[in-house]
């Protein structure tokens, strides 16, 4: 192990690939949040009067709650007059028609961070809404997706075209009233995904968005809302990327999935953003609530998180199970490196008639980053023949890092069957000695054996996504142990 | 976390205080008069938990806050009593009998304990070592003012006797020590607190064992410290037979020292609200911790285990296991900690947590965590919450054996792991027997 503190110096020594920033003219509100600002925002988003009147409620309402202390993170106390609410890129507010009328330099930003925008992108069968800040610039595949009667926009949108739907669906699975960060998104979010699928289709490509945190001192404050009506199917990708500043920022984003008879939503998310420098200073706090609804019988709700980035990370991805025989899954990788932070995991509420779960937990640790798991299984009492099988297993590189396990199981019915295990161990010395004395380097070594700690979970993801997870974990460990 | 001074108080206690203190042993002592009157200005700050308490997320107290409690600093002891103490007897053991948290002479033995006892081995009431040997006793006080919670708060303020057993270096005790606490009255509150210190290479065994009548609803409050110097050996079996409308809350804490062995056995049947906390701390290089639990619980019983397992130093090792068997309407609750602090390397942790539900009605509570700041360390932990299996019972049927008897075979079975451990045969043959009585139902 002599080497280790050399190669962890190397490992420190990574930057972050994607914190440049882009030069933009931008449009946005006054620092700090009021009901002015909440109207503000509102009324430049020309919202009807039913969205106004949601934000205010929920507006009023946070201002009766006092942020949660009790996720093992710790950080300064966040100042939220201190925080533009909303920013988005000038001479956009209109909306872009096609790409010919997107801003090239932003256009420049997206090629820089990989999101596949054009032409060549197609062959991947991408559909992308790009959130830039707070407006979303553009949106291919629209036109193919309509024709299966697939509304995938972004959220500005769709609450003026298909209010009907926003007004049904919003704040069904995340009530305006449900916590401090969730609340705050209800009075001050900017944009976000909508995506409806109609009943007993199956989408034919991979949704996906990419958002990216540009303008200095703004909070991103995103909403995502998926629909699956009757038998249709989705898969959603998700990928967060941010400059990188000195300050810290907030991004306090919901995502509300309902999943209607038979079901099913695959969503996929790869965060990756800004993590802090090498002496934990600056960072995103990424405080996000995400919640799936199985309504109805037979539904499906899987979750697939790879969480690299962040200061902060604090995201519990929840599957309601409702409908009878309805399923929820969780598969999540957390790194943390450096000075990060991780309260990560799920929360899986059997409520329905042989409802089932699975709850598939990595987390690494390195350097001085402290990884939690923290999870709840509750089996209602009407939760008859409910089944559970949870398995959290840590990784620990270098003797400064902590790996924490919350695990909290509650069941109030017999016919459950609930299990969970976990374990934390290191690589072991005997397992690295194996692989260099058949001629593998300590590194490729290292790299093998976290790809294969990874893999139950790398599995889950859409082929894109999974190579670019496989190369964030490379990036961010190389040489962490030797 | 205190949220307001709505929080229950238990204003009875307040007021009982500043003129019962003067009954309380040692009451002449200035030191121990001051850690009584920090404990209590800490318990009237703390109040009892609240269900907004993190450990107390589960287990509300709400029923002991209503009510109004009996402190008494003087005892009756009956013929009742008496055969009490025979019914719960163990054999092969030296006995102490407390009787509503005062220590009776007349119904402990052999007596006198001392005629009986190896040198440098003392064993006696807790309110005669204060007097007798206060530079020993006095160090496990210091802390009174810091108690975690209320309840820990108001035993130290209110404590009015219990076991103080000393072992020098190398004192090794052949019987168990039997700690027998009676409680009679109704609405009684009383306060144990034993001591146990073991010196270097001492060794001991010693049951903590509760008992009281079933119809009151009394309120059993207790706390045990337990000290291993080098090499020492404690098994500690605390056995909770509470009437079945008491209220009992427990808390052990053992401070390990360097090669020493702490085995704990934790194993409640009775009382209406029960909750214990378990805790060691593997304080200096090689210590080795087992802790195992057995509830068993039907009506509408609520128990909770709440056990912490603190590695602070390297080597150590720990294994754990609490077992549940929940009927009717019972409630169980497990919290299980594990922590591996920074400098704790080649720790080897284990922990499992296992719960049977018998009926629709029960339910389960459980939350092992694990907290690990070290890297070369090897820990795992388990929960599950399950029926009895449907193809056991199919295959004890299908083989001539009853309903009633299949499920009661596999539910003593499931049981019987938590007390493998159990060293002193009378003492296991005594908790084997208790299981039928427990869930006459079901068994």
């Amino acid at each position: 192990m002599g080497k280790r503190p050399v190669q962890l110096d190397e490992l420190i020594s990574q930057e972050y690939r994607h914190g440049f920033y882009t030069a933009l003219d931008v449009d946005d509100v006054p620092r700090g949040l009021s009901e002015d600002v909440v109207r503000l925002i509102s009324a430049k988003k020309q919202e009807p009067a039913f969205m106004l009147e949601w934000r205010l409620k929920a507006f009023r309402h946070w201002l009766t709650m006092t942020e949660p202390h009790w996720a093992t993170v710790r950080h300064p106390p966040i100042d939220y007059q201190d925080i533009v609410y909303y920013s988005a890129p000038r001479g956009k507010a209109d909306g872009p028609k096609s790409l010919a009328e997107v801003d090239p330099e932003l256009l420049r930003t997206y090629e820089k961070l990989g999101v596949p925008l054009q032409e060549r992108e197609l062959l991947a069968g991408v559909a992308v809404d790009a959130v830039f800040d707070s407006v979303s610039v553009a949106t291919t595949f629209k036109e193919k997706l309509g024709e299966l009667g697939i509304i995938f926009c972004s959220f500005s949108e769709a609450v003026h075209n298909h209010p009907e739907l926003v007004q049904e669906y919003l704040g069904s699975v995340v009530p305006y009233t449900d916590n401090f960060f969730a609340t705050l998104n209800s009075a001050v979010f900017s944009d976000g995904s909508f995506c409806y699928i109609p009943p007993g289709v199956r989408c034919p490509m991979e949704l996906s968005t990419y958002f990216r945190i540009n303008a200095r001192n703004t909070g991103q404050f995103e909403r995502t809302l998926i629909i699956a009506d009757r038998g249709a199917y989705v898969s959603y990708l998700e990928g967060c990327t941010a400059p990188m500043r000195d300050e810290n920022q907030l991004h306090a984003a919901v995502v509300e999935l309902i999943a209607r008879e038979g079901a099913q939503i695959k969503y996929s998310t790869v965060q990756n953003w800004y993590p802090g420098d090498k002496d934990g200073k600056g960072g995103i706090y990424n405080f996000v609530t995400k919640r799936g609804d199985c309504r109805e019988a037979n539904s499906k709700i899987s979750w697939t998180q790879v969480e690299t980035g962040s200061a902060i990370t604090w995201k519990y991805p929840s599957v309601i199970l409702r409908g009878d025989n309805s399923v929820g899954e969780f598969h999540s990788v957390a790194l943390t490196n450096h000075w990060q932070q991780a309260d990560t995991g799920t929360k899986m509420i059997h409520l329905g008639r042989n409802t089932k779960s699975t709850i598939l937990s990595k987390g690494i640790s390195a350097g001085h980053g402290s990884n939690a798991y923290r999870g709840l299984v509750k089996v209602a009492k009407s939760a008859v023949g409910a089944r559970n099988y949870t398995q959290c297993d840590s990784l620990l590189l270098g003797d400064r890092c902590a790996a924490h396990t919350f695990p909290y199981i509650e069941v109030k019915n017999p016919t459950a069957r609930v299990e969970h295990e976990a374990s934390t161990s290191r690589i072991g010395e005997d397992q690295l000695f194996y692989c260099q004395s058949r001629g593998i380097s300590a590194e490729d070594a290292v790299s093998l054996i976290v790809s294969g700690f990874c893999k139950e979970v790398f599995r889950q993801l859409p082929m894109e996504f999974a190579v670019e997870a496989q190369k964030l974990l490379g990036v961010s460990l190389e040489g962490s142990i030797g | 976390m205190r949220i307001g001074p709505e929080e229950p108080c238990v204003p009875g206690f307040l007021s009982v205080y500043p003129s019962l203190a003067a009954q309380l042993p040692g009451a002449a002592l200035p030191w121990l008069k001051r850690s009584r009157d920090e404990a209590f200005d800490r318990f009237a700050a703390l109040g009892l938990p609240t269900t907004r308490d993190e450990d107390w997320k589960y287990t509300s107290v709400a029923a002991i806050a209503r009510r109004v409690f009996r402190v008494e600093a003087a005892i009756e002891v009956s013929d009742e009593v008496r055969a009490v103490v025979l019914r719960h007897a163990i054999e092969g053991t030296q006995r102490m009998v407390f009787v509503d948290g005062h220590f009776v002479p007349g119904l402990s033995q052999p007596m006198p304990l001392r005629a009986t006892l190896p040198e440098g081995a003392r064993i006696g009431s807790l309110a005669q070592a204060v007097e007798a040997w206060a530079d020993d006793v006095a160090p496990s006080f210091a802390a009174a003012g810091d108690a975690a919670d209320g309840f820990t708060a108001l035993n130290a303020a209110f404590w009015s006797d219990g076991a103080w057993i000393d072992l020098a270096a190398g004192v090794a005790l052949e019987a168990p020590v039997h700690l027998l606490f009676v409680t009679t009255r109704s609405d009684g509150a009383s306060f144990p607190r034993n001591l146990i210190r073991a010196g270097e290479g001492a060794s001991a065994t010693v049951i903590e064992h509760h008992v009281g009548p079933d119809g009151a609803g009394y309120l059993s409050d207790t706390v045990t410290r337990i000290v291993l110097g080098r090499g020492a050996r404690i098994a500690h079996t605390k056995l909770q037979q509470e009437g079945r409308k008491a209220f009992h809350v427990a808390d052990v804490a053992a401070e390990q020292g360097q090669d020493s062995a702490f085995l704990s056995h934790a194993l409640a049947f009775g009382g209406q609200l029960s909750r214990a906390a378990i805790a060691t701390r593997l304080g200096a290089e090689g210590c080795d911790a087992k802790l195992a639990g057995l509830y068993v619980g039907n009506g509408r019983q609520h128990m909770d285990h709440h056990t912490c397992i603190d590695h602070a130093s390297p080597r150590g090792t720990s294994r754990e296991l609490y077992k549940g068997v929940l009927d009717e309407a019972a409630r169980a609750v497990f919290n299980g900690r594990v922590i591996v602090r920074p400098d704790a390397q080649r720790t080897d942790a284990l922990q499992s947590n296992r719960n049977l539900l018998l009926s629709e009605e029960a339910e389960v509570d459980t939350k092992p965590q694990l907290e690990i700041w070290a890297d070369d360390v090897k820990c795992a932990h388990g929960a599950t919450v399950g029926q009895l299996d449907a193809d056991q019972l199919h295959y004890l049927r299908a083989r001539g054996i009853g309903e009633r008897d299949a499920r009661a075979l596999l539910i003593r079975a499931f049981a019987a792991d938590a007390l493998a451990g159990i060293e002193h045969g009378p003492l296991r043959a005594r908790l084997e027997s208790l299981l039928p009585g427990a869930l006459p139902e079901a068994v």
